[in-house]
């Protein structure tokens, strides 16, 4: 089968305002199949937020090709939901307008079809009793299932998700992890997760993707056999630790490269 | 008690009034005992005496003279400096390019420009108009398009992952997020407004506040000088006003918790 996402020895430089190229990305390359959950982690500045813009479009890489099911991708895309780290919901719209907007950004019109769309997301998400507040009356796990709702508005084919739940605490994120592999399951999307907490990478992915900074670059590809669906139970497992501690250990290697003495003892 | 008064009336207008009640009798006290001469500091009770002695019409006609001048430069002001803030949150190149000119402007004092405009312009409202453009469009510039600079990045990145045209991401995402802004640049301008007509009046006019002001002081009727400063001051806080409630009554969302 032909995958449905690859980056093909994919590199980005950014230029700086005073022409200098600051490079973000070296040399990735990985594929992604059809309805596949990749989570991709790596220390911060490591070019993550990178492989979300070129993904969808929103920038081309200096380097290299990235191919949506075959075809590079060269503009924007409609297929693709992008959930940010911060729900980013517009304080003015009532909750079901805030999952409208793309619709109405793109479109300008909104027919009865899509207000049932929108009720049907707002049911999914469990704040169908809220879908008339505005965002500052909701929490921040709330606005954050809106920001999800919106993303999958146009019924994406991809969805990007920039550490969607770092702004949570840890117990509503847990949580919301659990929701989202939910929603996932009844409507199978492809997704490319983009997180810094590595148990979250194993519990939630078929696939983790460990990123190294200084040259960005994918260090590891990572494939969870874990069981479906995923519970707190599935945390208790061997097998889990063997992933979290393996992911770790990559990331902490890198950093002895970088003679991070502490870190060493911590692990030995 | 302190609580019950902010339930009830909202603390906001009582306390200050409270304050300036008190003080009245105070002021007209010390200018009875000290025999302070009226054209130092005339006593509150012969500033009301001057505002009774001015029939009520002329009073209106000064008002409106005034209000007049402010309200359409003030309109004029928000009709220019809106697109002239779009203009430069659309492009980086005319942000750079106007910027500083704007700043120059900003910095000429425009007391200084009024008497030239004047003569550049005639006598009639025309230049009076300017003058209160000239001041109270700076603050509305700024204020548009520092709030839609501050717009989060991400929902530009979202407007453009939906690759929709650029009027809808200023008028559906941009200029929306700018409205707290907008609504705080808007206050200080009506304000500012005033002081525009005022000073426009200063220079030339035969109606109006601040020509009444200019025109008593010379005369040597300083409690009716009072009186149209007191009026003044009215005016321009009804204003203030009148802008909040408009913030109230439209986009109550872009209020901060406390005064909705």
């Amino acid at each position: 089968m032909l995958p449905y996402v690859s980056f093909c020895a994919v590199g980005h430089s950014y230029t700086t305002d005073k022409g200098q190229l600051i490079p973000a990305l070296r040399d990735v390359s990985f594929s992604i199949n059809k309805h596949e959950f990749v989570a991709v982690v790596g220390p911060s500045g490591c070019g993550k937020s990178t492989l979300l813009r070129l993904l969808s479009g929103l920038m081309q890489p200096t380097k290299g090709q990235v191919r949506v099911f075959d075809h590079p991708v060269t503009q924007p895309r409609d297929d693709v939901g992008i959930v940010f780290q911060k729900p980013t919901l517009l304080p003015w719209l009532k909750v079901t307008d805030n999952v409208l907007f793309p619709l109405k950004h793109k479109f300008g019109r909104i027919t009865l079809a899509d207000r049932v769309r929108a009720a049907d997301l707002i049911e999914m998400i469990g704040l169908t009793k809220f879908a008339k507040h505005r965002p500052d009356q909701l929490s921040g796990g709330m606005q954050q299932r809106v920001g999800i709702a919106r993303a999958l508005l146009l019924d994406p084919d991809i969805l990007i998700m920039d550490e969607p739940f770092s702004a949570l605490d840890a117990l509503t994120r847990e949580m919301m992890g659990f929701e989202l592999l939910k929603i996932w399951n009844d409507a199978p999307k492809t997704v490319l997760f983009i997180t810094h907490s590595i148990s979250e990478a194993v519990l939630l992915a078929d696939k983790v993707l460990v990123m190294s900074e200084g040259p960005s670059t994918l260090a590891e590809s990572l494939d969870i056999d874990l069981p479906r669906p995923r519970s707190p139970q599935t945390m208790q497992l061997a097998a889990f630790s063997e992933y979290t501690n393996r992911i770790r250990k990559h990331i902490y290697r890198q950093s002895e490269a970088e003679s991070d003495a502490p870190l060493q003892a911590m692990l030995a | 008690m302190n609580a019950y008064l902010k339930m009830k009336y909202g603390v906001q207008p009582l306390l200050p009034a409270l304050c300036l009640l008190t003080l009245l009798p105070v002021w007209e006290v010390i200018c009875r005992v000290f025999e302070v001469p009226n054209f130092v500091l005339p006593a509150p009770s012969e500033i009301a005496q001057a505002f009774y002695d001015v029939e009520l019409m002329r009073w209106v006609e000064h008002a409106w003279a005034t209000l007049r001048v402010a309200l359409i430069g003030f309109a004029l002001s928000i009709v220019i400096s809106l697109p002239l803030a779009i203009i430069m949150v659309r492009s980086e190149f005319l942000r750079k390019t106007l910027y500083p000119l704007l700043v120059v402007v900003q910095s000429t004092p425009v007391v200084a420009i009024a008497p030239l405009l004047i003569v550049i312009l005639g006598s009639g409202e025309a230049p009076r108009l300017v003058i209160t453009c000239l001041i109270t469009f700076f603050p509305l510039v700024v204020a548009a398009t520092t709030g839609m600079l501050a717009t989060p990045p991400e929902l530009i990145e979202l407007s453009k992952s939906l690759r929709a045209p650029a009027v809808k991401e200023i008028w559906q995402i941009r200029l929306p997020y700018a409205i707290p802004h907008i609504f705080s640049g808007l206050k200080v301008a009506v304000t500012l407004a005033i002081i525009g007509a005022v000073i426009a009046e200063f220079v030339a006019a035969e109606k109006g506040l601040g020509y009444l002001v200019q025109f008593s002081t010379s005369y040597f009727k300083i409690p009716q000088a009072f009186a149209a400063l007191i009026v003044l001051s009215l005016m321009s806080l009804l204003l203030f006003k009148a802008v909040h409630w408009i913030q109230r009554f439209y986009f109550a969302w872009s209020l901060p918790k406390q005064d909705k």
